[in-house]
Parts: structure tokens; C-alpha cells; sequence
């Protein structure tokens, strides 16, 4: 040990910079630890919620707005529901939409900015000037039209949000295919008579997949966020299901009686969101997004 | 093909690059041609319109340009400048294949390179598997890098830079091209392994009697290693001559020039 430590001397003493060198990947480890700790929480509790909830989430009781007591660890909303049960079952729909409409998005974006940023020309014009148009909408107007025009249904719900986050995803991947394109090795490729579709899968994509991962991470924490207001609204999915945003709308009006009922969903999301942003800062410190490297 | 027949013809090439604000004419109007097993070295300036001709050999643009060709490429009884892409894509790599400069940028740094060089056997030769694996071993002996079995699952920051050079070349001879274009194979490396890679060329090249057209703007490099140099300047060539020849008596002012600029030792009013 003593041997250790004389060794690794030198090294710190050297300059201040080594030291944040050397420091800073632990510390981006220690939060992408963090960070899929708490996803590997939101994950579990979200997929056992039907064994672990202790009431069904739609059966009512009289005993309605109740505080916090043994029975119902938090409480009981206005028609007498279990508030923890319907925050673990409501978790599923929340997480369930998140998850597959950044997914659909996720293969959009990768599909158009690989094809925009690698193909160039007018094809790049044409599909970055239709993202463009989609992009100038404000989130939550484009969302609240697609959802008012098609009908709020879980399906539909998932298809306007992945069409919400398809520009940005598109763009968070089409931006380093333009210089990776560019590269030695892609050119190398090609003088060996490699396809171009063989180049951008096997030359191009593995190399933006980094910047793309902290993307979708972040994705997922700003589409709970979208999710859960557009529930709240009255877009998301229709009663008596129960879902974060939607629970936060009926409980509004009751928040001064019972403020568990808010309290609880409110938490929920705030868990859920804080997840992914954990997770994206870690992953970018331990990716070594951003920087020159 | 006769044995001894022109592999390559080229017959007043030219080649503008198109960019979005303009268009430069890069080579204006080459002709040369290269026989089999010979080696013809281009000599000149950055910016000659040297790696713009091998490119407009081989059709490739520089990412982000157009390039229009002129002129006739004669390769394998072809014009290689109208022939489909997907032929030509068959072309590049089998039949005529190239080493770039910069052996540090030219390999993909996340896909070890016995797998990069697997590709191309796969691609051109229906070589897959275990069969693929030992060709690409045995490639990686010939062009000289030790223990080839255990570098094999290597990724290329693993190697040096002079090593990686080695691995360029293997995936560039792996599938027995006629004509090897080597683009300043050696001008990133420092000066010692500069003569491993140039005898590794030679020997290849003897071995195997594929064609060599190497560009270099060092006459440093070219003699020992060509019959025949092709200078150029300005989108031309200006003279060609057999090596020994040009180094005794060049007859372009521009090869004068060209020559005087190579150091040497002893020469007359240098003091050491």
C-alpha cells in the first residue's frame, strides 16, 4: 500500500489539470451509476406494479380523501381510490408511452439524419426543411392539434409525440454524420468498393452512436415531462385508467383537503424525469460527449 | 490481358471538382498509361492534381464535391469513366486498390482490423469464416507484422503507426489487384519505417506482379522504387522519363527544380 501511494505521488502533485484528468471520469461514473440505479428502480417497480400494488387502482371505497394511515400508505383520492396503487399501475401507461414514443422517434431520427446528413445535397435540403416546419411548432401546440384531430388514445398519444421529438432526434444524429463523412477511413471504404448503405452502417453509425445514446436520454426525461402534461390536460389516456398526469388533473381541485393525492404523482414524475437527466449527464461524462476527444 | 501489355491507359484526363461556390479544373488533360508488373511513380507539388488523378481513376470524389471527369480511362478493356457505379464498385478494391496517406485516420478505430479486412475478403471474394480468418492471418504475415494470429483482434490504436500502414496495405493487396495506387504511402511516417513501407511495396509488388502507380511529391521516395516518373505541374505533366534518366539529366525546368529541392549529402557548396 505505502508502496502504492509513493508511486502514485508524482502523478497528482504534477499539475492541476492531471488531477481533474484523472478525477473527472470517476465522478461521471459515479453518476451514470446513479443513474441507471435509479432506472433499474423506476424499471422494476414499473414492471412488478401489479404484484406490489396493494388495492386495485380503480376500485372505489367511501373512504374517500383520507390521509396518509397504514391501509393506504398514501392516502385515497375523491372517489375513494388507493393513491400508491394507482400511482404504481398509473407509472405503467406513463412509462409505457415515454418509452415507445422516443423509441419511434429514436429509429425516425436515425433514419432521416443518417440519410440527410450522409446523403448531402438536396435530399438533406428537403428532409431538414420538412423537420424544420415541424420543429417551428411550439411542443405542447403541435402535440394538443395532433392529439385534438386524431382523438386522445394511447396509440395516438405515441405517434404525436414521436413526431414532436423526431427533429431534434434527427438533428442530434445528422450533425456528426456531416463530419464523419468526411473522415480517412469512410473514403478508405469506399476504395474498396464497399456499398454505400454497408459504409453508413458499418463507418458512419458506430461512431455517432455517443452523442445519440445522451440524446435519447434526455429525450425520455423532456417526454415524461410532455407525457404528464399532456395527461393532465385531458389528452392523454381516457378514465378510469389511472396515469400520472391524468391523476394530477383529478386531484387538483382537492389539493388543500388532501395533499398526498398531489403530492404522490407530483413525486413520481419528478423521480421519473430526474432518472433520465442522471442518466444522460453520466452518460456524457463516461461517453466524453462534447468534447474533443 | 497480355503479359506485357498496358494495364492502364490514360488518355487526356481531366477532372474538375465541383464544390457548391466553384469549380477548379484539378487535372487538365493527363495521358499515361502503366504496364503490367510496372511501377510508375508521379512526382510533384501539393496540389499538382497527383491524388486528384488516382482518385479519377478509381472514381472517387473528395466528400462534399462532384467531380466531372473527362477523357478515357482503358482498364481491363474498359473506360472506367462509364462504367456503372456497381461495376465500378466491383473494380475498386478487386482489381485495382489503393493506400492512402494517413494510416492513422484510414482505419475505422472502432472495428478491429482483422474484421476490417475480413470485409473486403467478404465483399469480393464470398470468403467468410474460418476460411476468412486464416487468409486474413496470412495477410497480415505477408506485409510483415508479427505474431498476426494474436494481432489479429487488435484494434488499430493498438498499432503504430507503421503497423497500421502494414494493415492498409493488406487490406489493399488482399484481394490480388492488378494495379496498386499508393497515394504518398509513406509521407506520415517518419523516416525509418518510411524505407520498411517502401521495401514492403517493392517486395509485394515483385512477388505478386501487380502494378504500382505511386504518388509521392519526395523524389526521395520514387528512386529504388519506379522504372518510370511522370512529373507533374499544374493540372499536367510536364515530363516523363525512365528513373535513371530523370535523376541525370531532367529536361523540365520544373523536374530541375524539383530535384534541387531534395536534400543530399555532399553536394557541391553545402558545407557539411
Amino acid at each position: 500500500m505505502s508502496e502504492a501511494a509513493t508511486t502514485n505521488e508524482p502523478a497528482i502533485a504534477g499539475s492541476r489539470s492531471a488531477v481533474a484528468r484523472r478525477a473527472r471520469p470517476s465522478a461521471g461514473r459515479l453518476l451514470l451509476g446513479l443513474g441507471l440505479a435509479m432506472l433499474a428502480i423506476l424499471v422494476l417497480v414499473t414492471l412488478l406494479a401489479p404484484l406490489i400494488a396493494p388495492y386495485d387502482p380503480s376500485a372505489t371505497s367511501p373512504n374517500s380523501l383520507e390521509g396518509s394511515s397504514p391501509q393506504h400508505w398514501l392516502g385515497t383520492d375523491a372517489i375513494g381510490r388507493d393513491v400508491l396503487s394507482r400511482i404504481l399501475i398509473g407509472g405503467r401507461t406513463t412509462l409505457f408511452v415515454t418509452f415507445t414514443s422516443v423509441a419511434f422517434a429514436l429509429v425516425a431520427g436515425l433514419v432521416l439524419g443518417l440519410v440527410s446528413g450522409y446523403v448531402g445535397s438536396w435530399v438533406d435540403e428537403a428532409i431538414m426543411r420538412v423537420l424544420d416546419v415541424v420543429f417551428a411548432f411550439p411542443v405542447f401546440l403541435l402535440a394538443i392539434a395532433v392529439v385534438a384531430a386524431l382523438g386522445p388514445t394511447v396509440p395516438n398519444l405515441i405517434l404525436t409525440i414521436a413526431i414532436v421529438y423526431t427533429p431534434a432526434m434527427s438533428r442530434v444524429v445528422r450533425a456528426p454524420v456531416l463530419s464523419v463523412k468526411k473522415w480517412d477511413h469512410v473514403e478508405a471504404a469506399r476504395s474498396v468498393g464497399m456499398s454505400e448503405f454497408r459504409i453508413v452502417i458499418r463507418h458512419v453509425l458506430p461512431m455517432v452512436v455517443s452523442p445519440i445514446v445522451v440524446a435519447t436520454s434526455l429525450t425520455l426525461a423532456q417526454t415524461i415531462f410532455t407525457v404528464t402534461a399532456l395527461s393532465f390536460l385531458g389528452l392523454g389516456p381516457p378514465p378510469p385508467d389511472p396515469n400520472w398526469g391524468g391523476m394530477l388533473a383529478d386531484a387538483r381541485q382537492f389539493m388543500e383537503l388532501a395533499p398526498l393525492t398531489v403530492v404522490g404523482p407530483a413525486v413520481a414524475i419528478v423521480f421519473a424525469t430526474l432518472t433520465f437527466i442522471v442518466l444522460a449527464n453520466g452518460l456524457r461524462e463516461v461517453l466524453d460527449v462534447g468534447s474533443d476527444r | 490481358m497480355k503479359a506485357d501489355g498496358q494495364i492502364l491507359r490514360v488518355h487526356d484526363l481531366k477532372a474538375s471538382i465541383v464544390s457548391r461556390s466553384q469549380t477548379v479544373e484539378a487535372v487538365k488533360g493527363v495521358t499515361f498509361d502503366i504496364k503490367r508488373g510496372e511501377s510508375v511513380g508521379f512526382v510533384g507539388e501539393s496540389g499538382c492534381g497527383k491524388s486528384v488523378t488516382a482518385r479519377a481513376i478509381m472514381r472517387l470524389a473528395p466528400e462534399g464535391t462532384r467531380v466531372d471527369l473527362g477523357g478515357t480511362v482503358q482498364f481491363g478493356g474498359r473506360n472506367l469513366l462509364t462504367v456503372s457505379e456497381a461495376e465500378m464498385r466491383d473494380i475498386r478494391g478487386r482489381r485495382i486498390a489503393m493506400v492512402f496517406q494517413d494510416p492513422l485516420t484510414s482505419l475505422n478505430p472502432v472495428i478491429t482490423v482483422g474484421a476490417q479486412i475480413e470485409d473486403i475478403l467478404r465483399r469480393h471474394t464470398g470468403l467468410s469464416g474460418h476460411a476468412a480468418r486464416e487468409r486474413v492471418i496470412e495477410l497480415l504475415a505477408q506485409v510483415g507484422i508479427p505474431f498476426p494470429a494474436r494481432r489479429v483482434d487488435d484494434y488499430p490504436h493498438q498499432f503504430s503507426g507503421g503497423m497500421r500502414q502494414r494493415v492498409l496495405i493488406a487490406i489493399a493487396i488482399s484481394c490480388d489487384p492488378d494495379l496498386l495506387i499508393a497515394d504518398e504511402p509513406t509521407t506520415a511516417l517518419d523516416v525509418t519505417v518510411q524505407a520498411q513501407i517502401l521495401r514492403l511495396l517493392l517486395r509485394l509488388r515483385e512477388e505478386r506482379g501487380m502494378s504500382l502507380m505511386l504518388i509521392t511529391h519526395d523524389f526521395g521516395v520514387v528512386a529504388g522504387m519506379v522504372e518510370r516518373v511522370n512529373v507533374m505541374y499544374g493540372g499536367r505533366i510536364v515530363e516523363t522519363a525512365g528513373i535513371d534518366e530523370i535523376f541525370r539529366a531532367p529536361a523540365h525546368e520544373y523536374t530541375r527544380a524539383l530535384l534541387d529541392a531534395v536534400p543530399r549529402l555532399h553536394r557541391d557548396g553545402v558545407s557539411p
